[in-house]
């Protein structure tokens, strides 16, 4: 069942390692840039409940960077998709749609934690040193896990790379503002705080700032998150027979 | 073994297949014969897996491709029409993720793709990007790869298509080395002179329709072993005759510019379709 998923994981391992330290310091520009105009400059006298900005924004980059990152898997699987054609071996191998969606998954997880590795140690630069326990990385898996779904799922959809792009720019980045991430909620109308509460990347800023805040975890926050993850990644199961044509 | 039956396939309203029948037998070196947009890669792509066929049915040493996909896909190895490497990649780690993609060991991986690296001229290349091969040695190398897992059915699609006279003979001896290890070998072409070189047997495949299944001697003299061409003002014509002497009793008849000599299976080919097939 679970055959041959290695072999998908690997493969994107393998390309990310040949362009790491590119890679890491294009994720380290996003971050850099909001900690010093957001966290920095401005928000040096902005305090959010007892906490001052610069520790209320770095858990939202975090969640921001590990939803972008693991949805940038999908941008991967275009390029194998559409320009090299590389997604023909997975089609015509003997492994099953759960073990390709899993190599791809996996590979976005990686990818996302990475980035917020990188996110880490700049916070620490930025002098901010925050709660790094278990629900805090749990919180991150699942969002990853989450949104690295999601991208498979839209990946085997899309009908070009052009397609894609389309769909970050509305589904994505306003999602990567609204969530929670860059402003607590409450400063929101109640109505637009209901809607973000069917947002999963709200649930996971929320989970990851409880998480490195040292406060207790909202289960609601887990549950949301698993419960996404599990729906998008048996879409995403589905979609691939859609790849076919 | 490959057998096919009754294959249906259309593109929205377009049929690009047309109650294809078909049965390649264990060990043959079976050729697909047909010109641009005839249906060659649709027919190979149903039978991988990669496209859905409307109707009928097709079964790889027994296994029904759309009911036992996971074995019918353990059958064979597939070198695609268009190269599908992972160009970023070195030849060995392509050789790696095919071989974890078919459950095989490290090792065998590693003892495989040594021998098959040796095999296709490829030994001092193998830590080499896969972007800086040439088109020969990406061919070479994608060959390779599908012959990793030893499959007992190996598909070709244009195996040649692009390269240059010397590399394709390099290629027709190298999948004729294949075959005589008994692999199975299903190969597409429209280049008539690699069918007729190459295949046990051959299917001319011409609008989504099979026109004929023969061997390639078969159909070369069903109209004659020897062929005269005639260059008149206005157009050349082929005429056929049973022996050297019948053609060159013609000959002497005649005064315009020809030229004598054998059949060959464009001449089949001509004469089934009435066009060329390039
Ligand atoms: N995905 C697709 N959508 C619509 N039409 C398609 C698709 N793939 C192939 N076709 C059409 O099906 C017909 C057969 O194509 P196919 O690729 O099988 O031909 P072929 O014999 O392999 O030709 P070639 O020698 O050029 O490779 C063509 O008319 C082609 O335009
Ligand atoms: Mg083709």
């Amino acid at each position: 069942m679970i055959r041959g998923f290695y072999a998908v994981y690997l493969r994107e391992v393998l390309i990310l390692k040949r362009r790491i330290f590119r890679q890491m310091l294009s994720w380290s520009v996003m971050p850099v840039l909001y900690l010093i105009a957001f966290g920095y400059a401005m928000g040096r006298h902005v305090q959010v409940g007892d906490h001052s900005y610069l520790e209320f924004l770095i858990p939202g980059l975090v969640a921001m960077s590990s939803m972008t990152q693991s949805y940038a898997i999908a941008g991967e699987i275009n390029i194998a998709r559409f320009y090299w054609h590389i997604f023909e071996e997975f089609q015509v191998a003997p492994i099953s749609n759960f073990s390709y969606v899993l190599g791809e998954v996996l590979a976005g997880i990686t990818r996302a934690l990475l980035a917020v590795g990188v996110i880490v140690v700049l916070g620490m630069l930025f002098g901010v040193v925050l709660n790094y326990n278990v629900y805090f990385f749990l919180a991150l898996m699942l969002n990853s896990f989450v949104f690295a779904s999601l991208a498979v799922a839209v990946a085997m959809l899309v009908k070009s790379h052009a397609d894609q792009a389309l769909l970050n720019n509305f589904v994505i980045t306003p999602m990567a503002f609204l969530g929670g991430t860059f402003f607590p909620l409450e400063h929101l109308p109640e109505w637009a705080q209901k809607i973000l509460y069917f947002v999963p990347l709200t649930h996971a800023a929320e989970a990851i700032r409880t998480a490195s805040f040292g406060q207790p975890f909202k289960f609601l926050n887990f549950i949301v998150l698993v419960v996404a993850g599990i729906i998008f990644f048996i879409a995403a199961m589905l979609c691939v027979n859609h790849a076919r044509d | 073994m490959i057998r096919i039956e009754r294959l249906v396939k259309k593109y929205k309203d377009v049929q690009v297949l047309h109650e294809v029948d078909l049965q390649v037998q264990a060990g043959e070196l079976f050729a697909y014969l047909g010109p641009n947009g005839a249906g060659k890669t649709t027919t190979i792509k149903i039978l991988t897996g990669q496209t859905r066929a409307d109707s009928g049915s097709a079964y790889l040493n027994g296994f029904s491709i759309q009911k036992q996909s996971l074995s019918a896909k353990q059958q064979f190895g597939l070198v695609p029409q268009s190269i599908n490497l992972d160009r970023e990649l070195s030849v060995c780690e392509n050789l790696l993720i095919h071989g974890l993609l078919y459950d095989m060991s490290r090792t065998s991986i590693n003892q495989k793709a040594e021998e098959l690296m040796e095999y296709v001229g490829l030994s001092d290349r193998t830590d080499s990007v896969v972007k800086e091969l040439s088109g020969g040695l990406q061919r070479r190398l994608m060959i390779a790869r599908a012959m990793l897992h030893q499959p007992m059915i190996l598909f070709m699609d244009e195996p040649t298509v692009g390269l240059d006279a010397n590399i394709r003979r390099k290629i027709w001896s190298l999948i004729k080395r294949i075959q005589q290890k008994g692999t199975t070998i299903f190969l597409t072409t429209h280049y008539i002179e690699e069918a007729e070189f190459l295949a046990d047997r051959v299917a001319f495949l011409d609008e989504g329709r099979i026109v004929v299944v023969d061997t390639p001697e078969n159909l070369m003299t069903r109209q004659g072993e020897w062929a005269i061409d005639r260059f008149t003002e206005t157009k050349m014509e082929t005429v056929y005759f049973d022996s050297r002497e019948t053609a060159d009793q013609y000959n002497r008849d005649q005064h315009d510019q020809y030229t004598l000599r054998r059949v060959n299976l464009e001449d089949a080919f001509l004469a089934l379709t009435g066009k060329r097939v390039k």
